[in-house]
């Protein structure tokens, strides 16, 4: 094996017995990078000569028994974070030219745990899609099938990690962005729960949804990003003052006796026949594994889909006011005056899918609709939150399809954004709710795409979701299988 | 017919915090332009607002001194526009759950006493400024100003007449200046009203159609633009015309208001709950701990003036016009003891000093020490109220103290009565027709010997002591 295939915990192993060096372990990720890239366009900016001055200080600490959790580990960073001195664009036109003078909080610590950064991951225009074929920069390729997309918007992200062009990888989940394309991918990604990671410095779509994750080989490599990466920041008025648990310790500490909720909403129509195979396996395993499972119903369910596309682009569409031509980013040259650079430069600067949103957005707010549309939606959402609470106040956790269907074509559904909608239906509940999700691996499809299992846990109980992961991990035992690239 | 005007005041005040209201940059005034900006302010990608706490204890302030209700709980929300001077393509406000709402102050008016109620309080971000280079198709934004903290206080359209509006604004003007969270300065913008108003036919109950003034920026401007406004409106309405619904402009030097926009073309701002900050919760310490660090108001002060130190109400208002001024003179009443002198010297000399020389009473050379000094030294008899004139006045110009300007000018009075008694024995020896005159009845004459003897001892005789031993001497010759 090569060392690139490997996980953190094992590469930690060989650097802390000194059976390799940060140096040989980013040589070899960028070798792959090298190698594939060009297929699989998970990139968007690579860092390598940053990377390597970072690995080698990062077997300097070794050497001296020091260094952080992610010493020598090349980690992958969705384009929506911002780096210090290091183009960050979110995809798009409009910050084709943007070098911030900050960090975001989560790279800050990535860098103090002693991550290498690989580069910037391509993605979705400012994470508005699922499949990361909106991106200025053209779209990522889902290493099991280069003819399909490897989901999104984080698919950059999910691609690096599958192909091995990186060890883990950074995304942001604001309706699914992490676990769908984790799903697709065939990896581990989780989306903690809202306020465990600062959002500082991470490029707002919908900032009442958005959240940091990671994407990783296994559950034990989750437990760990989740460790560098989970914390309060006073930068982040949302952030949660909470006491971070050390999350390996859930690993491997068994299921028996717990309750494990099946929502009976998320096995109806729209399921692929091969996906709900998949995860009613996941069941049988999770029941072998010692838990118990029991339908539950989250009853406002239907209309969670409803209340994403009003709430997310109403957020969005002032979030993204901020890119106007006026202090930095994309300008359109030239203008007749103020308002005409303003369209111009927002015409040209954004793509489709943005400015379908932003319109989107907009109209949800104006005056006359404000109460028909973002108020009702508001009040909707509190009602799926307390779907959820009623069901976590008998159930340890709640095991779900994390996708409709495995990784569809490139092209398949750009012209039908509702169907590309849909392919978030089983992960837009959990922004929704402010609740944690994972999604792991739970089998392939009979042309070899991989399936994923979604499991949900209460707030700020990411610690249940790994051990309910590892467990599912350890007893499923599925099949690893390398994409062909 | 007769037409009532309706007013209605809203008032921005700049908040006296040393840094802006979502991050940590400075709010000085007249820095170089974006030398006061950062990432947050700036409205970079990714970057949040955090709350200084701080502007919600100068807020919790107002809302005491106004007798507005405190929310426990408010939030903040997003006003969206695009500006130039606006960074992040809206400004952080408060729209649906303000913090403090439904209170009142008082004023005086013509009729006595008038109960102005006050909508609400609520916080929210400046904006920047843009620069436009008449000599180039170019205009610049300075950002420095971006998230420097403001209140808006929104008053109720109780106000009847543009007096009444600007007796409102000085005293709204004058709570701020006191809980020092405001400038007040309306030159630099720190203190800036827009005003609602509308003219209705005597005992009518519903509004008529208003219009909003904007730009002015002293309270002269208020009122007069108020006054022009009643006048334009009530012309229309006498003459069968309509009021339009819009925004006016005060152009002072024209003395009109000018429409600057329509209702059709204002803005929807799409307000919505700004979600990158939480709930603000102002529980029962934080009150108590604003309530326990509150001042003294204007109007409790002047009360207290007229009865702790028995002013009357005309000198309470003058000596509480400023809380600089109110301590400055409890502090010269307490040390010299005497507040009714103390009193009629700041009143007199020292404000007169200081508005000749448009100073404030922080940059009032003389010391409340010094001055309550002269006071005794007065009281004690070493100095007359003469001298003490010229010794004020040294004092202002010097800084010295009273004992050093009485010792550099030798202006002790002369209560040594063997000296005040040799030399006016010198002077009646000097005019014997005179005193003669006197004894034959003439008491007129006595001024002239007064005159005499002060004249012989440049000013100094004590005049109580010299008119005593006058009369005494008069009367054995």
């Amino acid at each position: 094996m090569e060392l690139n295939q490997l996980t953190i915990h094992e590469l930690k192993e060989k650097l802390r017995s000194g059976a390799t060096t940060a140096e040989e372990i980013t040589a070899s990720s960028f070798a792959r990078i090298e190698a594939v890239e060009k297929d699989v366009h998970a990139y968007i900016t690579l860092m390598k000569e940053t990377a390597f001055a970072e690995a080698k200080r990062a077997d300097e600490a070794i050497k001296k028994g020091e260094g952080g959790l992610l010493a020598g580990i090349p980690i992958a960073l969705k384009d929506i974070a911002c780096t210090k001195g290091t183009l960050t664009t979110c995809g798009s036109r409009m910050l084709s030219n943007f070098v911030p003078p900050y960090d975001a909080a989560v790279i800050e610590k990535l860098r103090e745990a002693g991550a290498v950064f690989t580069g910037k991951t391509n993605m979705d225009e400012f994470a508005m899609g699922s499949s990361t074929e909106t991106s200025f920069y053209g779209t990522s390729r889902n290493p099991w099938d280069l003819e399909r997309i490897p989901g999104g918007s984080s698919g950059g992200s999910a691609a690096a990690v599958a192909a091995d062009e990186c060890i883990a990888a950074i995304g942001s989940d604001t309706g699914g962005s992490i676990r769908q394309p984790a799903a697709l991918c065939g990896i581990v990604g989780m989306k903690p729960t809202y306020g465990r990671v600062s959002r500082y410095g991470l490029i707002a779509f919908a900032s009442s949804l958005d959240q940091i994750g990671p994407f990783t080989k296994d559950v034990e490599d989750c437990a760990l990003m989740m460790n560098v990466l989970s914390g309060y920041d006073r930068r982040d008025s949302t952030s949660a003052d909470q006491e971070v648990p050390d999350y390996r310790q859930f690993l491997g500490k068994g299921i028996a006796g717990w309750k494990v909720g099946i929502p009976k909403e998320y096995f109806v129509g729209g399921l692929d026949p091969e996906v709900e195979e998949a995860v009613r396996g996941a069941i049988k395993t999770i029941e072998e594994a010692g838990a118990q499972c029991v339908e539950v119903s989250l009853p406002h369910t239907e209309y969670c889909l409803a209340v994403y596309y009003i709430v997310a682009p109403a957020e969005a569409s002032s979030n993204l006011a901020r890119y106007d031509g006026v202090k930095y980013g994309f300008r359109f040259p030239e203008g007749r005056d103020l308002l005409d650079m303003y369209k111009k430069t927002r015409s040209a600067g954004f793509g489709n899918e943005v400015k379908r949103r932003i319109m989107i957005g907009t109209y949800a707010l104006s005056s006359g609709y404000y109460d028909a549309y973002y108020k009702k939606a508001s009040q909707v959402r509190s009602l799926i939150k307390r779907d959820f609470d009623e069901a976590f106040k008998t159930c340890d956790a709640l095991l779900t399809p994390t996708t409709p269907t495995p990784a569809f074509r490139i092209g398949e559904k750009t012209d039908d954004p509702m169907q590309m909608y849909l392919s978030d239906l089983f992960t837009i509940s959990t922004n929704l709710a402010g609740i944690p999700g994972i999604s792991v691996p739970c089998g392939y499809s009979a042309s070899g795409l991989p399936i994923g299992v979604q499991f949900l846990a209460g707030h700020f109980q990411e610690g249940r979701l790994l051990q309910i992961a590892s467990e599912y991990e350890k007893h499923a035992q599925i099949e690893k299988r390398r994409p062909n690239l | 017919m007769n037409f009532e005007p309706v007013i209605g005041l809203e008032v921005h005040a700049q908040l006296l915090t040393d840094t802006k209201i979502f991050c940590d940059c400075s709010t000085k005034f007249g820095a170089e332009p974006n030398s006061h900006t950062c990432p947050v302010c700036l409205g970079m990608p990714g970057v949040l607002p955090v709350l200084n706490k701080k502007v919600v204890d100068f807020l919790l302030k107002m809302a005491m001194a106004t007798n507005c209700k405190i929310n426990r709980e408010s939030s903040f929300a997003r006003k969206n526009y695009f500006y130039p001077d606006l960074p992040k393509g809206y400004q952080i406000s408060q729209y649906a759950e303000p913090p403090v709402e439904h209170g009142w102050i008082d004023i005086e008016t013509e009729g006595g006493k008038k109960r102005i109620g006050i909508t609400r309080i609520h916080m929210e971000e400046d904006a920047g400024k843009l620069i436009h280079d008449e000599n180039s198709p170019a205009s610049y934004v300075d950002l420095n100003r971006t998230g420097v903290p403001l209140i808006e206080i929104v008053g109720d359209p109780d106000l009847r007449s543009a007096e009444e509006a600007a007796a409102y604004l000085r005293r709204i003007h004058e709570i701020l200046v006191y809980l020092e969270i405001c400038d007040g300065n309306m030159e630099e913008g720190s203190f800036r009203c827009d005003a609602n108003i509308s003219l209705r036919p005597v005992g009518q109950k519903e509004f008529g159609t208003r219009t909003e003034l904007k730009n002015m920026n002293s309270f002269r401007n208020v009122q007069r633009a108020l006054e022009y406004e009643i006048k334009r409106q009530q012309y229309l309405l006498e003459s069968g015309g309509v009021v339009v619904q819009e925004t006016r402009l005060w152009d002072d030097a024209a003395g009109v208001t000018k429409s600057m926009r329509s209702k059709e073309e204002a803005h929807d701002y799409r307000y919505f709950p700004e979600p990158d900050l939480v709930p603000i919760v102002v529980d029962d310490e934080w009150q108590d701990e604003i309530r326990r660090a509150m001042p003294e108001l204007p109007l409790e002060k002047r009360e207290r003036f007229s009865s702790e130190y028995q002013l009357s109400a005309y000198d309470a208002g003058v000596l509480t016009q400023s809380r600089a001024l109110a301590d400055y003179f409890e502090e010269v009443a307490r040390l010299s003891g005497q507040p009714k002198a103390a009193a009629n010297w700041v009143m007199g000399d020292i404000l007169r000093f200081l508005n000749d020389e448009k100073k404030t009473v922080g940059e009032c050379p003389v010391s409340p020490a010094n001055l309550a000094a002269m006071i005794r030294l007065i009281q004690e008899g070493t100095i007359s109220g003469k001298m003490a004139k010229d010794i004020s006045e040294a004092m202002y110009k010097t800084g010295g103290t009273p004992e050093e300007i009485i010792k550099e000018k030798g202006l002790v009075q002369i209560t040594d009565g063997d000296a005040l008694a040799a030399t006016l024995s010198a002077i009646l020896a000097k005019n014997p027709g005179q005193v003669a005159q006197y004894q034959s009845g003439k008491e007129k004459l006595f001024g002239f010997f007064v005159g005499q003897a002060m004249k012989a001892t440049g000013g100094k005789a004590n005049p109580q002591m010299l008119n005593d031993l006058l009369k005494k001497m008069l009367a054995k010759h």
